[in-house]
């Protein structure tokens, strides 16, 4: 196993479309573990897409377990987990609510941004093995799903952003 | 960037202040430009139908050869232009860990009363906008704050009962920035 190199915004290769995962084979499963090690080797990471070391595959890892327990936000209260997900190929099917949160990148340091997501999602996934699993998720990890899922697609946060005022508006008016 | 242009160049805060009409940005930040500025981080807004603009700009040049660079342009859009020397640099962001929204009837004195208690309970401010909403005779002020709650949470929600009590209605939410 190994730490991989994470790649960094204007790497273009952040910005490009993957290809689908064809073959479950033994390379994959090492590649896997190398990604994974990557993301728990990132302070604070609770997700990484195979692009952001790189790899143009659909591959991606969210693990939301240690950072949900600690109850900060109401997002993460509210947030499912799955624990470990290995998400390969992953299509979400169903997408509902709209919560805007904070998000930044590994691949994108020293700027964080607000980022409106599904506030859940459905989604199907193959595993290292090449078994087809469902899943359902909200609140915290619902957001890094998509996040990561935008990385197969060459979309980072940043192309997603809330402006701040837009924002301000949005809560204060309804609010009152 | 070389290392003799590092050693040369520093940075400035120019602050711009004008009636609001299209193309201020452009044309300031092309004369900046084209006199070898770089800009670092800016806030740019419309208050009040003035358009406010605050920006870093890097600059081997002096301060009055910063002024002339914008002085056709300032005086052709009748833009009031102040810039000052700053101790500063980029990659310094500290992540806030908390949103404040507040609002209540306006009244004199409500900015200073509700940052001096937040102040008070260890609240630094990373960000701050406010509007005035409502109508003439009856105003609304409003404030959106990120922070970063320097004392934890606990303390900054005991003080906003406070506000409550004094007819300021407080809502605080935490933030946990996503990294993934
Ligand atoms: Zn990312």
């Amino acid at each position: 196993m190994a730490v991989l190199e994470v790649v960094s915004y204007p790497d273009e290769r952040l910005k490009r479309v993957s290809d689908p995962v064809v073959q479950f084979d033994e390379a994959l499963q090492s590649f896997v573990a190398d990604l994974e090690q990557t993301m728990r080797a990132s302070p604070g990471a609770v997700g990484i897409a195979a692009p952001q070391v790189g790899r143009l595959q659909r591959i991606v890892i969210v693990d939301v377990s240690s950072v949900i327990n600690r109850n900060r936000t109401k997002e993460q209260q509210n947030s499912s987990s799955n624990g470990c997900m290995i998400l390969i190929n992953p299509e979400i099917a169903r997408a509902e609510g709209r919560v805007v949160g904070r998000e930044g990148c590994l691949s994108v340091p020293d700027f964080t941004g607000n980022v409106a997501r599904a506030a859940a999602i459905s989604l199907t996934a193959f595993d290292p093995a090449g078994r087809r699993h469902e899943y359902r998720c909200k609140g915290f990890e619902a957001r890094a799903v998509q996040h990561e899922a935008d990385h197969l697609d060459g979309l980072l946060f940043l192309d997603r952003l809330v402006s701040p005022r837009e924002l301000f508006r949005r809560k204060i008016y309804r609010s009152i | 960037m070389n290392q003799s242009e590092q050693r040369t160049k520093s940075w400035y805060m120019m602050t711009v202040v004008g009636k609001d009409r299209p193309g201020i940005v452009a044309r300031l930040t092309q004369a900046l430009f084209e006199g070898g500025c770089n800009l670092g981080e800016t806030s740019m807004t419309r208050l009040g139908g003035n358009f406010t603009i605050m920006m870093m700009v890097e600059s081997d040049a002096e301060s009055t050869r910063l002024q002339g660079l914008v002085g056709p342009v300032a005086d052709a859009l009748a833009l009031h232009v102040h810039i000052d020397s700053i101790q500063a640099r980029l990659h310094e962001h500290t992540e806030p860990n908390v949103q404040i929204s507040l609002y209540g009837a306006d009244r004199a004195g409500i900015v200073a009363e509700v940052t001096g208690v937040l102040a008070e309970a260890g609240l630094n401010i990373l960000d701050l906008n406010s509007e005035v909403a409502g109508t003439g005779d009856k105003p609304v002020y409003i404030m959106m704050i990120d922070g970063y709650a320097e004392g934890g949470i606990e303390a900054l929600k005991s003080v906003l009962e406070r506000l409550k009590a004094r007819g300021i209605e407080a809502t605080l939410t935490p933030i946990a920035t996503l990294v993934g």
